[in-house]
């Protein structure tokens, strides 16, 4: 009898912690699948930024210098940490900001419908990294909790699910970027 | 949160329902009974109609409500912008990607509707596009997208698309009343209690009014709390406040908008100059939701 109770007690336990395994291995999933989201767009804007310089090149002949940096910073977007290529981001933005600033000194540049047709995109792909940031960092944070709390932690510490970070922007990028050139 | 309003608006949707078939089978009794003076034949009609329209309308409601409102599918094409910054809010609130529809309707409003979160759309009337921003489509979009998220779709399409056979219903038995009285009259020989006359000949005229108040019972409070959520998926109340202020400031309405649809826009499609009494504001004030939205 006290055998088959403690069979009883050993298979609950069992079936537990299989659980509690299961349940990390979706958390963690969940992680990589949003950040598969993230990925997707800063991709997406590393392949248009050519574009907008190629577009901008033809108008604004002497801004030369701030286009350059854009191409330099766009590497940034496909290569690095998480972290880095949400800071590489970042930087873009702000010269991006710059570039849009700089069309208003050039009507024509304004007025061209491929220019405006860039200038919505990468509009929309910077939301959508925003966004995805915004939902990655829930994730990650249900996750961390799962991992941290007990009696998963166990289960973590013994099959080596690591802490994952948050994508932070530094505090001082957080402002809007001083437009200088 | 969110769990909690998606049980609360299964368990209406379930509520609307019964209320809703037993409304049905009580008209049917009503004119039944009015017409032919038997108990039964009225109720079990109803129920025959019921046991065919209530799958139907599951299947149909979307189209239904869709084509009540004249709405049309647009393509990415039509207007990239629209359909960027829907994509947008449906990765921030991590539903499947709508269809859009345009209203062709120079007064700005939007709706959603759907069965599912997986089979929504989002209609916006062209005057919102014309009015808007980006900003403050991105607002309105996630107003809808809160409706989606939390089924109120659900509730609310269905609820359109059943207030339609209860109008239909009571209109048969209205025109019934009018032509057929003269007849039963003069087969006075029919014992006719004149009380459950009475009774018969207000659930008729009542029908189509208690199908209204269902309607708005659902519908106060879920704009506070879509505006709410929206706010949280945006992180920019100011979008949502000059949204619903330029939307508001529309004074002539809609030109097309049918009674049992007008809950789910986003404002008040009437406009300010159609005011009905407050039983039928099926929106709270754009003021007050203003309000609220400032003390976030």
């Amino acid at each position: 009898m006290t055998t088959w109770i403690i069979i009883a007690i050993l298979a609950i336990i069992v079936i537990y912690f299989i659980a509690q395994y299961n349940g990390l291995v979706k958390l963690r999933n969940w992680v990589q699948e949003s950040f598969s989201q993230i990925d997707v767009q800063l991709k997406r804007r590393h392949d248009l930024i050519p574009n907008l310089v190629e577009t901008v090149k033809g108008y604004a002949k002497h801004e030369k210098e701030t286009l350059n940096q854009v191409i330099e910073a766009r590497n940034g977007l496909i290569s690095g940490t998480p972290q880095q290529r949400i800071e590489a981001d970042n930087q873009i933005e702000g010269a991006l900001k710059s570039i849009f600033a700089l069309a208003e000194s050039y009507p024509d540049l304004k007025a061209n419908q491929n220019f405006l047709q860039l200038q919505e995109e990468l509009a929309t792909t910077e939301n959508k990294v925003a966004y995805s940031r915004q939902l990655y960092n829930k994730t990650v944070k249900d996750y961390n909790i799962k991992r941290e709390s007990f009696p998963s932690n166990i289960i973590a510490g013994m099959f080596n699910f690591k802490r994952e970070e948050l994508l932070t922007i530094p505090e001082a990028e957080r402002d809007v970027p001083k437009v200088t050139f | 949160m969110l769990y909690q309003q998606i049980q609360q608006n299964k368990r209406k949707t379930l509520v609307l329902l019964t209320f809703f078939c037993f409304l049905v089978l009580v008209i049917g009794w009503a004119v039944g009974y009015f017409l032919n003076g038997d108990m039964l034949s009225g109720p079990i009609i109803a129920a025959v109609v019921l046991a065919f329209y209530v799958p139907i309308t599951f299947a149909s409601a979307r189209a239904q409500v869709l084509s009540m409102a004249g709405a049309r599918e647009i393509k990415k094409s039509d207007n990239p912008m629209v359909f960027n910054v829907v994509e947008e809010l449906a990765l921030a609130a991590n539903v499947p990607m709508p269809k859009i529809y345009i209203v062709d309707d120079p007064s700005p409003n939007a709706f959603a509707t759907g069965m599912k979160p997986e089979s929504s759309v989002i209609a916006f009337t062209s005057g919102l596009l014309e009015r808007l921003n980006r900003e403050e489509i991105a607002a309105v979009t996630a107003h809808e997208f809160s409706h989606i998220r939390n089924y109120d779709i659900r509730l609310m399409t269905l609820c359109i698309a059943l207030v339609g056979v209860i109008v239909v219903v009571a209109d048969i038995g209205q025109r019934m009343f009018f032509w057929g009285g003269g007849r039963s009259n003069k087969r006075n020989n029919e014992k006719s209690n004149p009380i459950f006359m009475i009774i018969a000949l207000v659930l008729i005229i009542l029908a189509p009014l208690v199908a209204q108040f269902v309607q708005l019972a659902v519908s106060r409070n879920r704009e506070y709390l879509a505006d709410a959520s929206a706010v949280e998926l945006t992180r920019d109340p100011q979008g949502l406040i000059n949204a619903l202020t330029k939307i508001s400031s529309d004074d002539k309405g809609m030109k097309h908008v049918k009674d049992a649809t007008a809950s789910m826009y986003i404002s008040n499609p009437f406009g300010k100059k159609r005011k009905k009494t407050n039983w039928f504001a099926t929106h709270p004030s754009t003021e007050s939701r203003i309000e609220r939205l400032k003390a976030m």
